[in-house]
């Protein structure tokens, strides 16, 4: 039987319906219409369907789609601000930080989430805050400098 | 359409920038629609039953249980799928491999697909479907699949390229030969021989999207596929062909995709969904699971490989051969041909030989990966000549600077090179800081050369001017990494406008003239030599209508940084023409303005690197890290150097994996271990 949710996603509240054994991602994508988070292998290996619940990185594949109630969601779809990109954002498209683009949406979320923890990583700290993202076009390298160059223009803001 | 060298040593504003890609933005905000980002009202969800058997018969397949339970609307099985392939063994074997017909060939194979209102429906009706297997002996060995006594898989192969052709079957689809010279006269020559074998454990690409396709087949036989591919034009004639259908029937979208790498060249799942939703009257979405993406769409293949070299003591090598063999999983290829055009492609032998032997057996239908079948044969290749430069006391580097091939080289494969860059990728790596730098404790520093063919092929582009001044350009070929950004700079550069002023997009099958597939490191090259083309009849119908506005002859007007000028001093009171004044005029001057090229693009220059590997083993648990890592790699001319880049990276980063953490591994029992 399907239960209701009441949460809130890139700062609007949401209700959805979905059955108990549901994955957020599913809910996201299949009945919310975010189809910004990607399943990647649906296991919590790839990380390309990083979500921001409550201010904590999750794979929204390893979460319940009825375990949402009263949380707060943010997604790559709330990243931007309107038309303004949010710095990392602009940084992997400057930086050509991705290709096929599939994994980036997961690669930002997880780099939002550890530059608001630590806005001044060394590159040791940025490949360790993204290890959970798996890329499989670019090599990382172009990645990283995205999040560096991003991290600095973000301090300097 | 031969390759125009006008553009050799040309100085460039665009090409050669680093410009955004297009499909940036999208890209980074989730807007940007991938295989499974798509959605059709009342569409169903598409699962596939597949074999847990290496090898086995089919008996019999009971769906009546599951065509009763509620929310099912279509199950097909190979009844449903008729063989319509009129004689082609190529259509046939993929028609089988998309669904099982009397055997299952590999643990994975499809023997029948639900169509239901919900995931958990279709989950449960597959549960209900009975397949009466019979089981039988199995093959995942390359090398056994070769032996005499071997588990055979199909009754109807008989090696090709041995004379008289075999009357007995066997799983040894090919033999193929390069080569030229006396072998047995170079090994007399050599003072060291040396002598290697080698296998090689099949990978995946990896490709972080899953395959996943949205069909849509109506009433009156006209469908819809949204598909993420390599190549939809391709897929859109395949799966018409098998299913009954006229190609313009079919129109194939291709989704944004998530990496392909050579994986997606390959129909699985198409087909199948298309019968569902033809079956069900309703839209049908298949998405793989990643378990699927391993366990039965294309990955490399596995190999055996044997490699001898004999050389002087000098450096000088004076015999080279070859043996490789390498499977296409269930179905003939020509991996192993591949493997041997390119194992000694680096190299200026007087005595060389490379013997190919494409074999059949019990693991999913491989596909292309990145140079398919170069990177096995050039591990083997390449391992052997660094044992050889050992065995004579001379640098690696220095003995395959002395060996390699040069413009006028007479290849292993065949054909004399033109003008090539594997002697100076060599040079750069002999030069590069890399090759001095201190190695620290238990590390040790590699390198090794490397030859892909490239290829040209079909392909149409349409460029058209819209009515404000500003161009879109319609391709056919799907942009895998940053393509669409590379043939807007060439139409750019070609029209001499800006390239903001420039829109690519990837155009459906039904909006353009066929188009082969963005494989063999094709796409940019024959898209943008398309593109080009296009650009340069589009130029010519601005000419004719400036032309016609100042009412002068066309052989005086010519086209320069994006405007028509008169030529001569007679017209001097004549103002330039923009394209955005002659896109205003098009109406009154003979109507739209467009140019259109459809080609065989041909002249792709091989291609040749040379990477630097510095490698940090600890001593007692063999973990191996990789601390440095260089590539030189003779791209031509860099459209865009950022993608070029992006690509080395990727390759190099992939060619790690499969070096160190990959592999798949198949069990006693013909099943994969670790999907």
């Amino acid at each position: 039987m399907a239960h209701l949710v009441s949460t809130t996603i890139n700062g609007d509240a949401v209700e959805y319906a979905c059955q108990p054994d549901e994955s957020l991602l599913s809910v996201l994508r299949d009945r919310i219409g975010l189809t910004g988070a990607k399943e990647g292998c649906g296991t919590g290996d790839c990380g390309s369907c990083s979500v921001i619940i409550d201010g904590r990185l999750v794979c929204s594949c390893l979460v319940l789609g009825v375990e949402m109630d009263g949380k707060k969601l943010e997604t790559i779809e709330g990243m931007a601000d309107g038309a303004k990109l949010h710095p990392l954002q602009r940084h992997f498209i400057e930086g050509a930080a991705l290709q096929c683009g599939v994994c980036t949406p997961g690669f930002l979320m997880a780099a939002d989430a550890l530059l608001r923890k630590n806005p001044d990583p060394t590159e040791e700290e940025i490949r360790f805050g993204l290890a959970g993202n798996l890329c499989r076009c670019t090599g990382y390298d172009k990645i990283v400098r995205a999040v560096q160059s991003a991290a600095k223009e973000m301090r300097s803001a | 359409m031969p390759l125009d060298t006008s553009l050799v040593q040309k100085k460039f504003k665009v090409i050669g920038q680093r410009v955004t890609r297009p499909d940036g933005i999208d890209k980074v905000t989730g807007r940007a629609k991938y295989g499974a980002d798509a959605f059709a009202p009342g569409q169903l969800v598409g699962l596939v039953l597949r074999s847990p058997h290496a090898h086995a018969k089919i008996r019999k397949i009971d769906i009546s249980k599951a065509e009763k339970l509620p929310g099912v609307k279509a199950i097909v099985t190979a009844a449903d799928l008729p063989d319509l392939t009129n004689g082609d063994r190529g259509m046939r074997d993929i028609l089988e491999n998309c669904m099982a017909r009397k055997k299952v060939y590999y643990d994975g194979h499809a023997v029948a697909a639900v169509a239901a209102v919900d995931a958990h429906t279709a989950r449960e009706a597959l549960k209900l479907i009975v397949v009466d297997y019979q089981i039988l002996p199995h093959v995942t060995d390359v090398d056994e699949a070769l032996k005499p006594n071997a588990p055979l898989l199909h009754d109807d192969i008989f090696t090709d390229g041995i004379e008289p052709k075999p009357t007995k079957a066997s799983n040894w689809n090919k033999l193929s030969q390069y080569g030229h010279g006396n072998l047995d006269k170079g090994f007399e020559e050599a003072d060291v021989i040396i002598e290697k074998s080698y296998k090689t454990e099949q990978t995946h690409q990896g490709y972080i999207e899953p395959h996943s396709c949205l069909a849509n087949v109506g009433p009156d036989g006209t469908a819809e596929l949204w598909v993420c591919t390599q190549g939809h034009f391709v897929y859109r004639n395949q799966c018409a062909t098998l299913l009954g259908m006229d190609a313009n029937k079919l129109r194939v979208t291709a989704s944004e995709i998530g990496g392909g790498f050579g994986g997606k060249t390959h129909i699985w799942a198409e087909p199948v969904a298309l019968a569902l939703s033809r079956k069900a009257n309703r839209p049908v979405k298949l998405t793989m699971s990643r378990e699927e993406v391993f366990r039965c769409t294309g990955p490399t293949s596995s190999t055996s490989i044997d490699v001898k070299i004999g050389a002087k003591k000098d450096g000088t090598i004076t015999a080279a051969h070859a043996e490789l063999r390498y499977h296409g999983g269930a179905f003939p290829a020509s991996w192993a041909e591949f493997g041997a055009m390119t194992a000694w492609a680096c190299y200026d032998f007087k005595n060389v030989r490379s013997v190919a032997k494409d074999v059949v057996l019990n693991r999913p239908k491989s596909a292309a990966y990145r140079a398919p079948s170069a990177p096995m044969a050039a591990f083997a290749v390449e391992s052997t000549m660094d044992m050889v430069a050992t065995a004579i006391g001379m640098d690696p580097v220095d003995l395959r600077i002395k060996n390699a091939a040069k413009e006028g080289t007479q290849s292993s494969y065949g054909p004399i090179y033109g003008p090539i860059g594997i002697g100076p990728t060599l040079e750069a790596a002999k030069k590069h800081p890399h090759m001095k730098a201190p190695l620290g404790a238990n590390m040790g520093r590699g390198m090794a050369c490397a030859f892909w063919f490239n290829f040209g092929g079909q392909t149409c582009v349409d460029v058209n001017v819209t009515p404000d001044g500003n161009v879109t350009v319609a391709v056919g070929t799907i942009d895998v990494g940053g393509s669409r950004a590379a043939l807007a700079m060439a139409v750019a550069e070609e029209l001499g406008v800006k390239y903001d002023n420039v829109r690519v997009i990837v155009a459906d099958t039904s909006s353009l003239g066929h188009n082969d597939m963005t494989d063999g490191s094709r796409g940019t090259f024959s898209s943008s030599m398309a593109a080009v083309d296009a650009t340069r009849k589009a130029v010519t119908i601005l000419k004719e209508r400036a032309a016609k506005t100042w009412e002068i002859p066309v052989e005086d007007v010519q086209w320069e940084d994006g405007e028509a000028k008169p030529v001569g001093a007679k017209y001097g009171n004549l103002k330039a023409l923009t394209l955005k004044d002659l896109a205003a005029g098009a109406g009154n001057t003979g109507g739209p303005i467009a140019g259109h090229s459809e080609i065989v693009a041909d002249g792709a220059g091989v291609s040749f690197g040379t990477h630097i590997c510095d490698v940090e083993v600890d001593m007692e648990t063999g973990r191996s890290l990789v601390k440095r890592y260089t590539v030189i790699q003779d791209a031509g001319k860099a459209m865009h150097p950022d993608y070029v880049e992006g690509q080395y990276q990727g390759g190099a980063a992939q060619g790690i994996g499969w070096a160190l953490n990959e592999e798949y591994i198949y069990g006693a029992n013909g099943r994969l271990q670790n999907a």
